[in-house]
């Protein structure tokens, strides 16, 4: 029985030897916590690891990145509180719903750190709740933006595949854009869930269900990589004018091939290292910017694909 | 030359003699509270001063814990009973968002649309139970569909009926209800303030809150969890129904010879598990002031983690309530704990898998002594 006990003890030990090794290792100095909304089947987040990482290291602070593993809003704001409650120089988080993360931030804001909101919200939520600054790319805006351009092209209707719905700035591109082209959004925006094989069939389907389609818009590398299959299935490739979110290596090949006619780009990599540059400089010189820095939306076309090819999916 | 046993050595030799320790061992607890001790034993050494075991820290995982707490009284309750109910997570995104959709889309008062979301939540748990006792399919295949059939509502209605899935506006829609209090409210406030006060706990630096406490009460979520497993222990230890509870778990054939219900039982206990995902529910969407049509994500397995953790068997007709409740508690503090050490996210799955599985191996060790099978 007690070597029931011993083994148990002993299986738990070796289970939090991570645990050890890594807390005798904190450096002293600023701490920047990170928090997205993003589950961690998201790939686009990587550049977010690689930019904050990146970011850590030029800066010589200490960075960490936290999300809520299914991608639960309300686990992020138990993930906020958290962070606060280690006591860190500043929380950089993203801000995709007001109703769920003010509390939290506000919180943290009124205990004394410093946050810099990033990538989802709006500049006006981010000043309520106190946050020094803003940086990202209005989604809405994006969104709108895209859907001008397209409108200049010719486009007179769309799909929009929206697989992460459960977020309201991707409902805002797809709103954007049908705003940007004149035309009610109505059904050509489709839930279509994060499963490649389950976007393909989805975008296959409501292609052969509306013919009349004249464009594609993806919110990003988890849908535009199953779409382009489906229209490289169907043959549509180069014929139907499309139009994504985000960049990823699929998604610059395809721009390379003549399939995709833009990406729009928000720079996630600038979205993770610009807050742990202004928050450093901030915490150690006082200074500041006197705005909100706008990350995106930069179309990235045919021309000029050398550097984004070289860092799609890192820095790009 | 008489053979006759001497009368002080007499003992009935029907019953098994058991030394205190191993009779202490089989006690379906004592899995949890030796995790528990050891999970608090490792993060005080570890992660003292990371802010883990300051006043919000304590309430940040204790919050996290009894959020587990609530969803693993009824996991296992009818887990005891012999069945599972995949559905838990979808339930909790599903009642969050009938509350939504009734108070802030409809415009009903919030007390009526959180009485109306508990009869809806409830009947939808008696029906999976009707379903699994009528056919006899296993209740894992038919709440299984449950969880599709849940979310997909959850995501259909706000999208049909507002075009977001994300319904927000709770708060300002339970300004001054009589009921939200009792799910989103906080109990001790003018201790925490002066604490405050006294200096025992942070308060703000900043803002218009300066000075006031970081940490202001106890959240009524927290109380939920310490009602709901008070609840359960006595229904499950104390009470006749408790023994029923066993019984249809155990052997529900012999028990039905006994004379137990056991149908009513077992539908009983779906009933009783959608009201504890409501009630997990109603406190978030209280608290948060939204409902989203993702909340819940695969909560119905970390139920039956922190069951499991707790000492219950997966095949029934033994468990604790307490042992649950540890479970969730071990749970909610490895999961925080984690972060406060500074270990990478990731490695929490691999410590939570090393528990589970050390948990599953110690409960089937105890199984063995029960049965005495070998």
């Amino acid at each position: 029985m007690t070597s029931l006990m011993k083994k148990m003890a002993l299986a738990l030990t070796v289970a939090a030897a991570p645990l050890m090794a890594i807390s005798g290792a904190s450096a002293e100095g600023e701490k920047y916590i990170l928090v997205s909304h993003a589950p961690d089947s998201d790939s686009w987040w990587n550049t977010i690891k690689n930019g904050i990482a990146l970011a850590g290291e030029q800066m010589d602070v200490e960075v960490e990145y936290r999300n809520p593993p299914t991608g639960d809003l309300a686990d992020m704001a138990r993930i906020i509180e958290q962070a606060a409650a280690s006591g860190p120089t500043g929380i950089i988080t993203t801000l995709s719903d007001y109703d769920v993360l003010s509390g939290p931030i506000k919180a943290a804001v009124d205990a004394g750190v410093d946050v810099i909101i990033m990538n989802s919200g709006t500049p006006e939520q981010a000043r309520e709740v106190g946050a020094l600054m803003y940086v990202g790319q209005p989604e809405y805006d994006a969104g709108h933006a895209a859907g001008l351009r397209a409108k200049g092209d010719g486009v007179e209707s769309f799909l929009c595949v929206n697989h992460y719905i459960s977020s309201p700035s991707s409902t805002a591109r797809c709103q954007g854009f049908a705003d940007g082209l004149g035309v009610e959004l109505g059904n050509q925006m489709i839930d279509s869930g994060q499963d490649p094989s389950e976007i393909k069939n989805k975008v296959q389907a409501y292609l052969s269900a509306n013919p009349d389609t004249d464009a594609i818009l993806t919110l990003g590398p988890t849908s535009a990589d199953p779409t382009l299959l489906a229209l490289d299935e169907t043959g549509l490739a180069g014929d139907i004018y499309f139009g994504t979110f985000d960049l990823g290596e699929e998604i610059v090949k395809g721009i390379k091939a003549g399939v995709i006619n833009w990406g729009i780009d928000q720079q996630p990599f600038l979205q993770a290292y610009l807050p742990v540059v202004v928050m450093t400089n901030y915490h150690r010189y006082g200074v500041l910017p006197g705005n909100n820095i706008n990350s995106g939306p930069g179309f990235v076309t045919a021309d000029g694909l050398e550097l984004v090819e070289k860092f799609a999916g890192e820095y790009r | 030359m008489s053979e006759v046993q001497a009368p002080t050595t007499v003992e009935d030799e029907r019953v098994i003699q058991r030394s205190r320790l191993r009779e202490s061992l089989i006690r379906p607890e004592l899995g949890g509270i030796v995790g528990t001790v050891i999970v608090f034993t490792l993060f005080a050494l570890f992660a003292f001063d990371s802010g883990m075991f300051n006043s919000q820290g304590i309430m940040n995982w204790s919050q996290v814990s009894a959020q587990f707490m609530i969803i693993a009284v009824g996991a296992c309750m009818l887990m005891i009973a012999g069945e599972f109910d995949l559905s838990v997570g979808s339930m909790i995104g599903f009642s969050g968002m009938m509350i939504a959709i009734f108070s802030v889309t409809l415009g009903w008062p919030v007390w009526l649309a959180i009485i109306v979301t508990f009869v809806l939540a409830v009947s939808i748990g008696a029906l999976n139970g009707i379903i699994v006792v009528r056919t006899g399919l296993p209740s894992f295949i038919v709440t299984l569909a449950f969880l599709f059939i849940l979310r997909g509502f959850t995501i259909f209605f706000p999208q049909t009926i507002e075009r977001k899935t994300i319904i927000g506006g709770i708060k300002d829609a339970a300004e001054g209800d009589w009921l939200a209090p009792v799910f989103g409210g906080k109990i001790l406030t003018g201790l925490f303030q002066w604490m405050g006060e006294a200096g025992i706990i942070a308060v703000f630096e900043r803002g218009t809150r300066q000075g006031m406490p970081v940490v202001d009460g106890v959240p009524m979520l927290i109380v939920w969890a310490l009602v709901l497993v008070v609840f359960g222990h006595v229904v499950l230890t104390k009470t006749r129904f408790g023994n029923w509870i066993f019984a249809a778990g155990g052997d529900a054939q012999a028990a039905r010879y006994a004379g137990v219900p056991v149908n009513r039982v077992k539908i009983l206990m779906f009933m009783f598990t959608a009201f504890c995902a409501t009630v997990f529910a109603t406190c978030q969407v209280m608290e948060f002031g939204s409902a989203g049509a993702d909340r819940g994500l695969l909560k119905e397995f970390e139920a039956i983690i922190a069951v499991v953790i707790g000492g219950a068997l997966l095949t029934g007709g033994y468990g604790s309530v307490i042992g649950a409740a540890l479970g969730a508690l071990i749970f909610g503090v490895v999961q925080q704990g984690l972060f406060f050490a500074g270990v990478e996210s990731s490695l929490f799955r691999v410590f939570l898998g090393v528990i589970l599985l050390f948990a599953v191996i110690l409960n089937t060790y105890v199984r063995r002594m029960i049965t005495g099978e070998r």
